[in-house]
């Protein structure tokens, strides 16, 4: 590293002190709380705001030397990856299904966490939050851009990486991690503190980047892991952020107690409904396997997250009820979601396929209560099929959860064999949820979630097509209709990995790397 | 007793920091993953500036840290001389 620590001329307390206080001013022409209209409609409760402190002490001059020398190292590494033909170390071209879903699912709410967090700093009167908030806000428009660039040289050569940004907006499986986002960033700016800088950075981050950014070292994809960890190397002042905000929250007035817990509550769960995807990637989609989904949970969750509760149990704070069923979940979900994709795979933006043997029987090891239990004949029996020129591919829509838009894929707590419906009135309609965590969370606020723009919805009304389609034509296949909206390349973003156009490439070009003819 | 931890990424940089680690908190362990290093330590965990600066023959600056740092769990303390992670339970 070119770095030289010279002698300071400040100690790092006393230039934040500095740095971040008496930044501000009392405004004459119009009284704050027009000038801050966001900061009291929640509820919460601020006496002080010179309480706050960032634990990491970091200033914007020292921000700035450390994230340039983050981008000149990530830069190095991905050329050098482009320049090398890094692409065919991989593992194997089922490994690249994960990052498309990674490039459609989760840089583009980098973006929107960066546009999140410069309204959180815009709505907080308190100059401490404002400068966190806005190096976080910078990060995250860095994360965006870095996973973009990374993940843009292979779009040079495979396919689904070509259209994120339009994909986003209307495929039916990434409105669940958009509508996550949506929801926190519609609420006010100390909701959307706990939604994302406690509940998804603090308590659920490490179980999206943590295993799966090694999972790809693991599987020989160098830009990623770099991409990744150089976002991860962010993520411990987010979440320490994120911890910051809930204990200033509850230190500043008891009455901010029973609205933070609420918060907590909701958005834990959210989260964890989110984080079925994650599960599903490292179960299934990652060639050469790190850890389960189940051991992630539980080195994560259930043990740092287990130590956080019960540090934030002074204030009050408790271990949210819903988390309990994720124990019984954290067995189940990754299959479950695989699952699902496997029989919509002809409507989603990546490649599908059953495990092989050797995979199953590592699932067996991992899930000794359920996997060969309620698993495996179903998946065997797939995998038959699609070898005799059966491939099922399921052509109907599938219901959607109101709140976490997730399919009703899910199963009861108490019964593996049994889907896990849940219904609420709401002025005059009945509503839909997948689990008792979404319902309570729609019957919290109704008003809100009915809003919600359900993919499903959207096509049986007749709003997912491309314009100037007539449904009514002979032979209409309503299907291919709404791919074409999606910009999917029909017959090559979808379907099944094996007689894939990336599976064959991938093979023609590793040979040609390392053969003469 | 909860258990802090924290993880760097696995580079020349980031190997006398975890030496250093190691030797000053003789509670904690490491535990290696692909490109990573876990620590983690009952109760608490302290990384000093003296003794990464005696391992690389340097003065080092503790918010170089955040170059290589990938995750922490715990309460955060740092100023010149410390960064500590703690939970107060």
């Amino acid at each position: 590293m070119d770095m030289h620590a010279t002698k300071k001329k400040l100690g790092i307390k006393e230039k934040y002190a500095h740095m971040t206080r008496g930044l501000d001013w009392e405004t004459s022409y119009q009284p704050m709380d027009k000038v801050f209209p966001q900061a009291t409609f929640e509820g919460i409760k601020i006496h002080d705001w010179d309480k706050w402190e960032d634990p990491f002490r970091l200033t914007m001059d020292s921000y700035w030397k450390y994230q340039a020398e983050k981008e000149r190292k990530l830069y190095a590494v991905l050329d050098a990856f482009a320049q090398n033909n890094g692409h065919l170390g991989l593992t194997d071209a089922r490994y690249l299904n994960a990052i498309k879903l990674f490039l459609t699912g989760i840089s583009p709410l980098e973006y929107v966490a960066h546009r999140g967090f410069a309204a959180a700093g815009r709505n907080f009167p308190g100059v401490g939050p404002r400068v966190a908030c806005l190096m976080q806000s910078v990060d995250e428009m860095r994360h965006a851009q870095t996973q973009i660039h990374a993940l843009s040289n292979y779009n040079k050569h495979y396919d689904g990486f070509h259209d994120f940004k339009h994909m986003l907006e209307r495929v039916w499986y990434l409105s669940v991690p958009k509508s996550f986002f949506d929801d926190a960033f519609s609420a006010g700016p100390f909701e959307y503190m706990i939604a994302i800088g406690f509940s998804f950075e603090y308590v659920l981050t490490n179980l999206l980047f943590v295993p799966f950014m090694s999972g790809a070292a693991y599987n020989g994809d160098m830009a990623t892991v770099t991409f990744g960890f150089s976002a991860q190397s962010d993520e411990a002042r987010h979440m320490t952020l994120g911890l910051e905000c809930i204990k200033f929250m509850l230190e500043q007035d008891p009455d901010n107690l029973p609205i933070v817990q609420k918060w907590i509550d909701k958005w834990a769960w959210r989260g964890v409904r989110v984080l079925t995807l994650v599960a599903m990637m490292m179960d299934y989609m990652l060639p050469k396997r790190v850890m389960s989904w189940k051991e992630a949970w539980e080195i994560y969750f259930e043990q740092n997250g287990g130590a956080l509760f019960a540090d934030l149990a002074r204030y009050g704070i408790t271990m949210p009820e819903c988390l309990k069923q994720c124990s019984i979940d954290k067995e189940h979900i990754g299959h479950q979601a695989w699952a699902t994709f496997y029989q919509y795979g002809g409507a989603a933006a990546f490649h599908t396929w059953m495990p092989s043997d050797d995979e199953m029987d590592w699932l067996s090891a991992k899930y000794p209560n359920t996997f060969d239990k309620y698993y495996r004949a179903r998946f065997t029996h797939w995998r038959d099929e699609a070898e005799k020129g059966n491939r099922f591919y399921s052509n109907t829509l599938p219901m959607l959860c109101q709140v976490c838009q997730i399919p009703m894929l899910f199963t009861e707590p108490d019964d593996p064999t049994t889907i896990c419906y849940r219904e609420s009135d709401y002025d005059g309609e009945k509503y839909h949820t997948c689990s008792d965590g979404c319902k309570h969370i729609f019957d919290n606020e109704p008003q809100k979630y009915i809003q919600a723009w359900l993919p499903v919805h959207q096509i049986y009304q007749g709003n997912c097509f491309p314009e100037g389609t007539d449904p009514t034509v002979e032979g209409f296949d309503p299907l291919a209709k709404v791919l074409e909206w999606y910009h999917f390349d029909n017959g090559h973003d979808n379907l099944d990995f094996e007689g894939s156009r990336d599976q064959a490439n991938f093979a023609a070009w590793r040979g040609m790397a390392t053969k003469n003819t | 007793m909860s258990k802090v931890f924290i993880a760097f990424q696995r580079n020349e940089d980031t190997r006398p920091i975890i030496e250093a680690v190691l030797a000053d908190n003789p509670h904690a362990e490491a535990i290696e993953s692909p490109a990573m290093v876990k620590i983690d330590a009952e109760g608490s965990l302290v990384i000093k500036r003296e003794s990464i600066e005696e391992l690389i023959g340097r003065s080092f600056d503790l918010q170089e840290l955040q170059m290589s740092l990938i995750t922490i769990s715990g309460h955060l303390d740092e100023d010149d001389d410390q960064f500590k992670l703690s939970w107060l339970n």
